[in-house]
């Protein structure tokens, strides 16, 4: 029975991401245009996108070898895994010993290994500048996400995230400084990773100003309308790892009942919606950052980070 | 027992080096060189397995060294596990040198040396004394040395093999004082007189500081790895992978058998040496690694990374042993030989991948490459594969000792002392860093080399290799990715060595419920390759399918976007060095001193412009440099002692005599 119950909130959890993605990006898109007292293109507008990009010819290359054909949909296929096994509404996920933050983290790396690759599949130059940037920025942004991982591995005792869940919504978890630098650098490392003002600009047209998108140029049609579900699902997961490792409330425990899963839903529902709004309200009120201040604001995570688990160590002794 | 088995097809291997040397290296006995190789080094690492599995010792002594001792020779689970690597890498990269090796231009200039080595290195992991120990590493290094000058007409090469013979005497002789001080007072050579020798932890100390010359020169510890990206790119494309991804593990293998075997207990501050030591050669080998054009050197940079990792994990375990910590002792142990393994595979890979390229195009520079992918179909994969590993990302085998080296951080904290809180999250950090430059300079390596268009008419003719090195190729990938998905079973593999080392074994990973790995307990951390690979492969398959079904599947070929400037010349393409560009602006002021100076022609002027960078080796440039300079002037003024008459010789030798005297008086 449990373990029907495990399957049905991992199954659950799996469509959940996939269907709130892309409502996720309209609402950011939606409050900055309301920001900026534009009107703003609808809520499910993104939805629209992608339908309309899936049904349209794809037009490649001469050159693109079938390692720009395959990169979408491993991307796509890597981030939705690694988004599954974040608790959303519920720490009971089925498979979430099959990976933990580290191994989620890694997942995350490979989709990006790929994808920069594709960027240079075609000889451009702006695919080999989106490439060498998004590498650059990687560089520093995964080992920031690692020095976190340990801070909250060795606060919570598990690298497990469910595990983790569970241990924050516990009274043991208390405040403690290193929590505190960590999500200063967790956001920092959210921010880079999905290509945000300041680090990149995902609206952006103007060439030389972009990372992501000037690596992504030669795609179209079906393949880029993965790449833009993953950049959605993406974002989805780094809300849903700062929701659940850092506001945990309401997330529905291990085998609750079907109240306590609604009730989860709601909250993550509540959680997201609060999270796309701060983006959209840090977004327009702060300018994109030449990309070689970059490395120093996250340096600057790394540092934290560092610090966080140097400080875990040396409390441990006692 | 098992030691006859293993000990007849070494045999087999300098009996079929005599015979290449008595055929004269002519070129029509490569074939057969190579097969017999292949087919010996495939016996080694089958015996290696069955004493890595039995976890029993078996030895034996051969009356033949010196007089009074005989070869001791001695086959335990960890030489086992050894043999594995020299022998599995033996045989695939002879298998490749069927097919490479017709390529030879002087045949003769490898073929005699190149089964001896391989029989060297699996005499060095059974050698049971330290003269048989010593002996057969310095064959081996001298005989890699040869081959290292196989092509010694090249400039370049020539001053490799000179720098590689100085670093390898200058190892050896630190070896040998080591074991001068293991045997101590006593004198016993047999490593089993040595095992059972007290010592005071000043001799234990300076027998740690001689391993860490001997054997981390010879595996490229930074700062004495200045020799390896020299001569492991000048050697043929398979002893470059046999120098990489089999050398250096021998070398690991001489650091473990004399730290952790033989000396007994350790301190946490040699733990903390060695740590700190590690972590530097991970993230200055990578660094390193990504500033280099010539595929070939990128790799060899990169294998110094990789030992590092190694040695961050031996670092670890030793941290755990002085403190009694057994099961951490054996999950670092085992994320270290584990990634030993993993770095045989993929190591020997990506040069075997490398010297296809060279092969196919003749260019090691990646500055001439570029869309081979198109030409070298079968080729791109396997490098692609062995890229995705060296990388450490799922569900790939480098991954799995990565993610068990953080593990063993991750428990870390319990430990005591200060030293050790203090740089082991530093040392993860670096860990963290270098793991994330190695996908960067992995990127750039595939990238520049089998993507884009062609950069020269050499690349743009470019063929697919013959079928022998394809196989060897595809051999090693399939490794890595059953590594990968399944490390479970290399897990209970190492645990007889680690065992015998530490004392302790990671839990039996293969009775965990769907083939996960848990290092210390499910609640703690689990990782699971398997399932991962199984969602990944299963969401991309479904969502391709179904967008071809439901949604569309037409494309068409046109120009690129490239923002509606494309242009047909391949030199607007990014380049290796502007690649790495934005990462050199990131570290190179700091650990390159790089310079980039910009020469723009007056406005009017159509001349070209230019962009000069200069990258500097400072560990050369501070710590060679001087002992070079050193030598120098030493050997200048004693020039002048050359040209003495007989008189003052004698006279010399009659007041040296004296002195030594008075010495020995004073000292008494």
């Amino acid at each position: 029975m449990e373990l029907i119950a495990d399957l049905a909130v991992q199954g659950v959890q799996m469509a959940l991401v996939l269907l709130l993605a892309p409502l996720l990006t309209g609402l950011v898109r939606k409050v900055k245009a309301r920001l900026t007292r534009r009107q703003g293109p609808s809520l499910i507008q993104p939805y629209r996108d992608l339908l309309r990009l899936l049904k349209k010819e794809a037009v490649l290359a001469h050159n693109a070898s079938w390692l720009f054909r395959v990169t979408p949909y491993l991307v796509f296929a890597a981030t939705w895994v690694a988004a599954a096994l974040v608790p959303t509404f519920a720490t009971g996920l089925h498979f979430s010993w099959s990976a933990d933050l580290i191994a989620i983290t890694a997942l995350l790396a490979s989709a990006r290994f790929f994808l920069a690759l594709a960027g240079m599949d075609v000889g451009t130059s702006f695919g080999g500048i989106g490439s060498s940037r998004e590498v650059m920025i990687a560089s520093l942004a995964e080992p920031a996400m690692i020095m976190i991982t340990f801070t909250i591995a060795l606060i919570a005792g598990s690298s497990q995230l469910s595990t983790i869940a569970a241990f924050m919504l516990s009274p043991e978890a208390g405040l403690s400084v290193s929590l505190g630098l960590a999500l200063i650098a967790l956001v920092i490392v959210a921010i880079a990773e999905n290509a945000r003002i300041p680090v990149d600009n995902p609206a952006t047209h103007l060439e030389l100003t972009m990372v992501h998108e000037a690596m992504v140029l030669e795609y179209s049609s079906r393949h880029l309308a993965m790449i833009e579900f993953a950049a959605s699902l993406k974002l989805l997961l780094y809300l849903s790892l700062i929701a659940c490792i850092f506001v945990p409330w309401g997330l529905a425990g291990h085998g609750a009942g079907l109240g306590a899963y609604a009730f989860g839903i709601v909250t993550y529902l509540a959680k997201l919606a609060i999270g796309g709004v701060l983006i959209a309200v840090f977004e327009t009120s702060i300018a994109k950052m030449r990309v070689f201040r970059v490395p120093e604001f996250l340096g600057g995570a790394f540092m934290l980070g560092l610090l966080a688990s140097l400080l875990l160590f040396v409390v441990q002794s006692q | 027992m098992l030691i006859e088995f293993a000990l007849i097809p070494v045999a087999g291997l300098l009996a079929v080096s005599l015979a290449a040397i008595l055929a004269g290296g002519r070129p029509s006995i490569s074939a057969p060189v190579y097969g017999a190789s292949a087919i010996l080094c495939a016996l080694v690492a089958i015996t290696g397995l069955a004493a890595m599995l039995g976890g029993g010792v078996s030895t034996t002594v051969l009356p033949v060294g010196l007089p009074w001792l005989g070869a001791h020779f001695r086959l335990d689970a960890l030489a086992g596990f050894f043999l594995v690597v020299v022998g599995l890498g033996g045989a695939v990269a002879s298998l490749y040198a069927i097919g490479y090796g017709r390529h030879e231009r002087e045949p003769w200039r490898v073929l005699p040396f190149y089964s001896a080595f391989l029989g060297a290195m699996s005499l060095v992991v059974l050698a049971d004394d330290a003269f048989s120990f010593l002996v057969s590493w310095e064959v081996m290094s001298l005989l890699s040395w040869a081959l290292v000058l196989a092509h010694h007409r090249e400039n370049e090469n020539r001053r490799a093999g000179y720098v590689y013979l100085m670093m390898a005497g200058f190892g050896t002789m630190a070896l040998l004082l080591a074991f001068g001080l293991l045997s101590g007072g006593s004198g016993g050579y047999a490593f089993d007189a040595m095992r059972e020798t007290a010592r005071t932890p000043a001799i234990a100390a300076a027998i740690l500081a001689l391993v860490l010359i001997g054997a981390g020169s010879k595996a490229g510890l930074v700062p004495l790895h200045v020799w390896l990206p020299l001569a492991h790119p000048a050697a043929p494309s398979h002893v470059s992978a046999l120098m990489s991804g089999v050398m250096t593990k021998v070398a690991i293998y001489g650091f473990i058998r004399i730290v952790f075997d033989l000396v007994g207990l350790p301190s946490w501050w040699a733990a903390m040496v060695v740590l700190v030591l590690g972590g530097a050669t991970a993230a200055l080998g990578v660094l390193y690694a990504l500033m280099q054009h010539d595929l070939k050197r990128l790799l060899a940079y990169h294998t110094v990374e990789n030992i590092g990792i190694i040695f961050i994990g031996l670092g670890l375990a030793l941290a755990f042993q002085s403190n009694h910590q057994t099961a951490g002792a054996a999950l670092a142990f085992t994320a270290a030989l584990f990634h030993v393994f993993n770095h045989s595979l993929f190591k020997s890979l990506l040069f075997f991948g490398s010297g296809a390229v060279l092969t196919a195009t003749g260019e090691r520079d990646m500055e001439h490459l570029g869309g081979l992918i198109h030409r070298m179909p079968a080729t791109s994969i396997a490098f692609l594969i062995g890229c995705v590993a060296i990388s450490a990302l799922p569900p790939l085998n480098g991954f799995v000792s990565e993610w068990l080296t953080f593990q063993a951080i991750l428990i870390s904290p319990e430990l005591p002392q200060w030293g050790l809180k203090l740089s082991i999250p530093t040392v993860g950090a670096l860990l963290a860093l270098s793991a994330a430059l190695a996908a960067a300079c992995f990127v750039k390596a595939y990238g520049i080399t089998f993507l884009g268009r062609p950069r020269s008419k050499a690349a743009e003719r470019a063929a697919e290799v013959d079928r022998f090195a394809l196989s060897a190729m595809f051999i090693l990938a399939g490794l890595c990715v059953l590594a990968g998905i399944f490390p479970g079973f290399v897990i209970d593999a190492l645990a007889p060595a680690v065992a015998s080392l530490v004392g302790g074994q990671m839990p039996t990973q293969t009775a965990v419920p769907w083939l996960s790995i848990v290092p210390i307990a499910e609640s703690r951390s689990s990782y699971n390759g398997l399932l991962v690979f199984i969602f990944i492969a299963a969401s991309a398959t479904i969502a391709a399918l179904a967008i071809h079904r439901l949604a569309s599947r037409a494309f068409r070929r046109s120009d690129p976007w490239d923002c509606g400037f494309p242009s047909a010349d391949p030199a607007t393409q990014y380049t290796a060095g502007s690649f790495a560009q934005p990462i050199r602006r990131v570290f190179g002021t700091l650990v390159f001193a790089a310079r980039e100076k910009v020469e723009m022609p007056p406005p009017g002027d159509t001349g070209p412009a230019r962009l000069h960078v200069t990258l500097r080796d400072l560990i050369w440039d501070w710590l060679y440099q001087p002992v070079a300079i050193g030598v120098t002037v030493a050997a200048t003024r004693l020039n002048a002692l050359q040209f003495l008459t007989i008189r003052r010789y004698l006279a010399l030798v009659f007041a040296t005599l004296v002195l030594l005297l008075m010495v020995l008086a004073l000292w008494s």
